[in-house]
């Protein structure tokens, strides 16, 4: 509940605020590959054949922010390494992401397997930290991402659990998904979009692959002083979670951008929550206050 | 690229009612060890269903023949019974597969019990606490239908005369103190339970042997076929062999003393002060005997008896605590060289030497209400006044007969440094030996499947891998912390008997928690207080 009056915030800060902000589509579009390279100077690290070749089709692939992720693919499943954030945060945002999606499809949250018979698809998986989760709740899960060893990984982790082992992991992306026309109860993108190309294009693509009425959800990281100062100046240069660089703090979005993008793609956020992190006790939880990490559930429209 | 190649892999879930693995051909020639049960009588006498525990992922690539369980249990007494009872019982766990691995034929019976005859020594104090646990498992209803004896009221003195209480329930807005019952009806009780549900289960009647961490992928099948037969979705260029290995999610692996082996993804230590799971996952403990030892059994009054009783001897303190059926159980603590004696001696001189030792032996009757310290100074303890001291004292009734052999066991303290590594788990005795008699070791292990099965769910609440250690650190903290609020009881027994005098308002405290060990401990805290020994509960 507190989610939706801080919804109602979001929007009427929306309505007022002008719309000619700095991520206007056109001004992202701009900004594609050739800025991505100029701004982020990137370790040499080789970019894997596999996205050479699937950039013919338009794509919201930034293969800068692609070849981060590749050089430190490895590391997906070492609960200590540079993904120890995604990993501490996960039993929050999956809590979070099971009682929406519980009240969305009108399930039973207190059964073990709850999303049994949804087809959900996780938009730039990694090393499958949501996936799986999501295919031991019930769901049939589709995981998907532009790093090729990336799906490597999520494959052969998933392999020891019959419960994960039925994910289907491909590399792919988004936009090949729609020209294939799938279409799934729920599409989930989470800590993605701050890494695409086309964030515009990248939402349309995640409602089209939505079924009508169905779920898409966004998670990402607030441009705010306080995320400046928590995503990239404590994780990445001070606490060194992630590889400096991972991050730039003129990709993220703030919650009003997120609604608006997601309005343009027909789809209508409902909710809205941030996470936010106790350094004392070293838990994340689930809170109203949306200044870093936050996550937005959205319905497709009907029409 | 997104064909179904991967779909197929779904397993199908079988929904059985007591699934028992046959016996392995092996076992018959395995020499010993187990001890226990060597075989007599053939498979069909003790079991409903039969069906065997394979696996059906071989097409897979999975070892074949080899049971995959989300839980393996290892030891099936009072406490590993109660952790598989309260999955059972849970929405969120009841779809767990769970496998239990003991070679007690307790675990083979249908779980008929009757309910007279002489109550056997092996008590336990329960107190409310676990009863509610047991009522939300469904197990109590079990007890209820069996040997079992609420008490209301305990009796506290000394040999000196000058340390006194008298506890009564209704102090403290209770209706009862605790309940005796026989650590049998206690298991049979979760058993029975247990059976009642229908999640899926296996019994292994067998021992555990070693622990591995292994892929199930890693032997022979899957590293000797090609990649593409793994049903990964894309091609090549991934150097498969290394990198396979390394991302690899491990289960743990047990063989068993009957030769077959399983998989688990979390396997729980439950298997006794001896736990072999603990030796084989490595956690260090703390512990050491005390020069002291117990002696249990038996007996009978004329009357009922309906209280329980404790008084503290210059050799350690001596329980009387009531079972029904005008039967009583004696736990009296003395050193092994009396106990010797004790258990050797002739019943008419033990039930003499009982009787004194509860009366007048070894010191007078209190003779009155004496406190040796300001009241306000343990209030703390229970977070009540004091204020129960008003009863008279009163001699507990007399005994008439042993009625069970007489059961000698050296007593002694361990602690675990761990109770949680990456998809282990220990519980129960294996993880902590209190004192073997007290009845509080029982109810630290029932808090601990207790916490340890709300934790499993909570796990499942957000689809985690059970085995995660940062999910199983959550039941270490909170059962720790458990244990560090006993520390601090046993702080108060320090300041108690750093004066010497009526400890007994701890007593009381002490007594509600089922403690009845207080000379043991006092030894301890003092020699650590000499600094002869470390703090026994820290590492
Ligand atoms: C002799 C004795 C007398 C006691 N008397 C009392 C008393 O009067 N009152 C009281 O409150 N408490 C008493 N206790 C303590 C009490 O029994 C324990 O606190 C309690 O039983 C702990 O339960 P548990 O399930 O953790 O371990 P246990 O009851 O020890 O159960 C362990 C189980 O694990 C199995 N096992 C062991 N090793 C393996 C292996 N390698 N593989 C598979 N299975 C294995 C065993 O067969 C057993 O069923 C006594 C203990 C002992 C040893
Ligand atoms: C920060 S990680 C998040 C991983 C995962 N969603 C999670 O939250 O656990 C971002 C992932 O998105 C992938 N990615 C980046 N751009 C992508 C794109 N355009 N399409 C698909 N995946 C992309 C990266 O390879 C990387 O695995």
């Amino acid at each position: 509940m507190a989610s939706k009056t801080l919804l109602r915030r979001v929007l009427t800060t929306l309505s007022s605020s002008s719309i000619g902000n700095p991520k206007t589509p056109s001004a992202r579009r701009c900004s594609s590959l050739s800025a991505a390279s100029t701004e982020a100077p990137l370790p040499p690290s080789p970019i894997p054949p596999s996205i050479k070749s699937s950039t013919r089709v338009p794509s919201s692939l930034n293969e800068a922010e692609v070849a981060k992720f590749a050089a430190i693919a490895d590391t997906w499943w070492d609960f200590e390494g540079p993904f120890k954030p995604l990993h501490w945060m996960n039993p929050t945002r999956v809590s979070f992401i099971r009682s929406s999606l519980c009240r969305h499809f009108e399930r039973d949250p207190h059964c073990a397997r709850p999303f049994e018979g949804l087809k959900i698809v996780d938009v730039g998986c990694g090393g499958g930290i949501l996936s799986e989760p999501l295919a031991r709740m019930g769901a049939t899960v589709t995981g998907i991402d532009a790093v090729e060893k990336n799906i490597k990984i999520a494959s052969i982790h998933a392999e020891s659990d019959p419960l994960t082992s039925s994910i289907e992991y491909c590399c792919t992306t988004a936009e090949k998904l729609v020209e294939e026309q799938r279409k799934f109860d729920a599409v989930i993108a989470l800590e993605v979009i701050e890494h695409v190309a086309d964030p515009s294009g990248f939402c349309k693509s995640l409602s089209a692959l939505t079924v009508p009425n169905g779920a898409t959800v966004i998670s990402t990281i607030n441009r705010t002083m306080r995320s400046y100062a928590t995503a990239i100046v404590a994780a990445e240069y001070i606490l060194h979670w992630l590889p400096k660089g991972t991050h730039q703090w003129s990709s993220f979005f703030t919650p009003e951008e997120l609604v608006l993008i997601l309005q343009r793609a027909s789809v209508s956020v409902r909710e809205m929550a941030g996470f936010v992190y106790n350094p004392l006790t070293g838990e994340w939880s689930i809170s109203d206050d949306t200044s870093v990490n936050f996550i937005a559930v959205g319905v497709k429209d009907s029409h | 690229m997104q064909s179904s190649m991967l779909l197929n892999r779904v397993f199908a879930r079988r929904i059985v009612a007591t699934t028992f693995r046959l016996f392995s051909p092996r076992r018959t020639l395995s020499n010993g060890g187990s001890g226990g049960f060597n075989g007599e009588g053939s498979v069909s006498d003790r079991v409903g269903t039969l069906e065997e525990a394979t696996d059906q992922r071989d097409k897979d690539g999975m070892t074949s023949n080899i049971g995959h369980y989300d839980v393996a249990i290892v030891g099936g007494g009072m406490v590993g019974m109660a952790l598989a009872c309260a999955l059972s019982s849970m929405p969120l766990t009841k779809n767990l597969t769970i496998a239990i691995i003991d070679s007690n034929p307790a675990l083979r019976s249908k779980g008929s019990f009757k309910q007279d005859g002489v109550p056997d020594p092996r008590v336990s104090t329960v107190t409310p606490a676990t009863i509610s646990f047991f009522q939300e498992i469904g197990a109590w209803k079990y007890v209820q239908q069996h040997r079992h004896a609420y008490f209301d009221k305990m009796q506290v003195w000394d040999h000196t005369g000058l340390g006194f209480t008298k506890y009564c329930a209704k102090d403290v807005d209770k209706d009862i103190l605790g309940c005796v019952v026989e650590n049998k009806v206690l298991h049979r009780s979760l058993f029975a339970s247990f059976q009642d549900t229908d999640i899926q289960k296996t019994i292994y009647p067998a021992r555990l042997t070693s622990m591995a961490f292994e892929s199930p992928y890693s032997s022979a099948v899957a590293d000797s076929q090609p990649p593409n037969e793994q049903g990964i979705s894309s091609g090549s260029a991934y150097p498969r062999d290394t990198s396979r290995k390394q991302h690899r999610e491990c289960l743990a692996k047990l063989d068993l003393d009957d030769g077959s082996c399983l998989f688990a993804k979390l396997v729980v230590g439950a298997d006794g002060a001896k736990s072999r799971v603990r030796e084989t996952a490595g956690p260090k403990t703390t512990g050491w005997s005390y020069p002291q030892s117990a002696i249990i059994c038996t007996v009978e009054h004329n009357i009922e008896n309906s209280c329980a009783w404790q008084r503290f001897l210059p050799s350690g303190p001596i329980a009387l605590l009531p079972m029904g059926d005008r039967y009583s159980n004696i736990v009296w603590t003395m050193s092994p060289k009396e106990s010797t004696d004790h258990k050797l001696m002739s019943e008419d001189d033990f039930v003499r030497a009982v009787n004194h030792a509860l009366d007048y032996g070894y010191g007078p009757h209190p003779q009155s209400t004496f406190l040796g310290l300001p009241s306000d100074r343990f209030t703390w303890i229970t977070g009540q006044g004091i204020s129960s001291v008003s009863e008279y004292f009163e001699v507990p009734p007399k005994v008439i007969k042993v009625a069970s052999e007489r059961m000698a066991f050296p007593l002694s303290l361990m602690h675990a440094h761990n109770y949680v590594s990456r998809r282990v788990v220990l519980m129960g005795d294996a993880a902590h030996t209190v004192h073997p008699l007290a009845g509080q070791g029982v109810n630290l292990g029932f808090g601990d499947a207790s916490s340890l099965s709300k934790v499993i769910a909570e796990g499942i609440m957000t689809g985690r891998d059970i085995g995660e250690l940062s999910l199983l650190k959550k039941y270490e903290k909170e059962r720790m912390t458990a244990n560090i609020t006993m520390m601090a009881l046993i702080d108060g027994f320090q300041k108690a008997f750093s004066v010497d005098v009526g400890p007994i308002n701890l007593l009381r405290a002490a007594a509600f928690h089922g403690a009845q060990y207080i000379k043991p401990l006092k030894r301890n805290i003092i020699s650590y207080a000499m600094g002869e020994q470390k703090w026994p509960l820290l590492s």
